[in-house]
């Protein structure tokens, strides 16, 4: 009851703002206006249309793009746009938007074009409107009045739409470069490597370990190398993960053997006051694979001197 | 639950096969320090396989195991931790300091075998 009295409150404040004699719900005026609205769009479907992808190519937008995709891409938004100002409806647009932002995002289309572009349609259906009731200031004011809403509602739709795609594939492409940033490597029976490159974090320090010990156990490995010479800076809290690193390996019965600390990280981690003392640690990896070599009781020889 | 302990050869054996309460560890302990100057054993392999947690008490009386029975005259080695209590374990900063440690029962048996063999000679 509360409700009712409350939307009758804004259609009268409404009213009262555009147009004082207008008694009808303001509801069914803008469902009258959007009808209207749409068999305008439907019949200047190919002008405007043509109009749009003039302004897009104008404003140099969706240049990764041929013309003729454009045009072909336009029209779907376009007939989407118009279905959607229909309806009301804004799945189909929102699945339209998803799809084809996972068609233009390996592209390299940015977010503003994409933006843009709805913008740009925005802007080419209004011109339209004006032109259409310049006559009939009034009747211009209620048609822009149901209008303006609805477009700007679809244009943030097609914009979230593509930021999420977008997010999205970032994810995947994050989860991807994670997963191949820590591979762990048989070189010889029971001797895995472990080349750590690039930036330590505490999750990605977390998963180091976690796959680290998986292959401890799946390989049976006694020794392993973790090698840091792609790793450019380390602060206390890397420190801190590499030392539980050794300590979760050692539980598991592997010794580990640290390798390729750059002298920075050595003068970093001794003036910050890390204690390295528990950790094994050997020059470059090939220093480091010769003593797991030695630790498993591997013997390297020249086959010429082997005979 | 009572954890079974087997003799092999010169050494004990004692599997852990479900979660342990404190009472279970202490008499664990009991059992293992009592039993390993009375079988003559010199090795203690101690085979946490089947846990999926292990607190710090438990951690801490393992490290007192492995304390009592060097004391008693033999050695100890934690065997089958599995990789998420190890890091849980690091986490916690239950490192198990100066206590050996061997992928699974049969990396124990042969680190006894190894250290038996070298202090033979």
């Amino acid at each position: 009851m509360l409700r009712k009295r409350d939307e009758d409150v804004v259609v009268m404040t409404q009213n009262t703002r555009n147009t004082p004699d207008e008694v009808t719900p303001r509801s069914e005026v803008t469902a009258r206006l959007l009808r209207e609205l749409v068999a305008h769009l439907r019949q200047n479907r190919t002008s405007l249309r043509e109009e749009w992808v003039r302004r897009i190519t104008e404003a140099h937008l969706l240049t990764a793009m041929t013309k003729e995709e454009i045009f072909a891409e336009a029209t779907s938004v376009y007939d989407s746009y118009v279905a959607a100002l229909e309806t009301g409806t804004f799945e189909a647009l929102q699945n339209y938007a998803r799809n084809l932002s996972e068609r233009i995002i390996p592209r390299g289309v940015e977010t503003h074009e994409v933006v843009g572009i709805v913008l740009l349609l925005r802007d080419v259906l209004a011109r339209s409107l004006f032109a259409k009731y310049q006559d009939d200031f009034e009747e211009l004011n209620r048609i822009l009045d149901a209008y303006e809403p609805a477009a700007n509602r679809i244009a943030n739709t097609v914009a979230v739409g593509f930021v999420q795609e977008r997010e999205r594939v970032i994810r995947q492409q994050q989860e991807a470069i994670r997963e191949l940033s820590t591979p762990v490597l048989q070189v010889r029976e029971r001797l895995l490597i472990l080349p750590i490159i690039g930036v330590i974090d505490p999750q990605r320090a977390r998963q180091l370990t976690e796959q680290l010990l998986r292959g401890i156990r799946t390989n049976r490995a006694k020794v392993v190398v973790i090698d840091i010479t792609g790793v450019a800076a380390m602060d206390a809290t890397v420190a801190n993960h590499l030392v539980q690193t050794v300590e979760a390996s050692r539980l598991l019965g592997a010794i580990v053997i640290v390798t390729g600390l750059s002298p920075e990280i050595a003068q970093t981690l001794v003036t910050i006051g890390v204690d390295l003392g528990k950790m094994n640690t050997v020059g470059d990896l090939q220093g480091g694979i010769e003593q797991a070599e030695h630790l498993l009781g591997y013997k390297v020889v020249m086959m010429a001197e082997a005979g | 639950m009572e954890v079974p302990i087997l003799k092999q050869g010169g050494y004990l054996i004692a599997t852990v096969q479900a979660a342990l309460t404190d009472a279970d560890l202490l008499q664990l302990r009991r059992a293992l320090i009592e039993r390993v100057v009375q079988m003559r054993s010199h090795g203690v392999i101690l085979d946490l396989t089947a846990l999926d947690v292990m607190d710090s008490f438990a951690s801490r009386t393992m490290n007192e195991i492995a304390h009592m029975i060097r004391l008693r005259g033999a050695e100890t080695v934690i065997v089958g931790i599995q990789p998420d209590v190890a890091f849980t374990m690091v986490q916690l900063g239950l490192t198990l300091e100066g206590v050996a440690t061997a992928l699974d029962l049969e990396e124990g048996l042969k680190y006894l075998n190894q250290k038996f063999k070298t202090a033979r000679n």
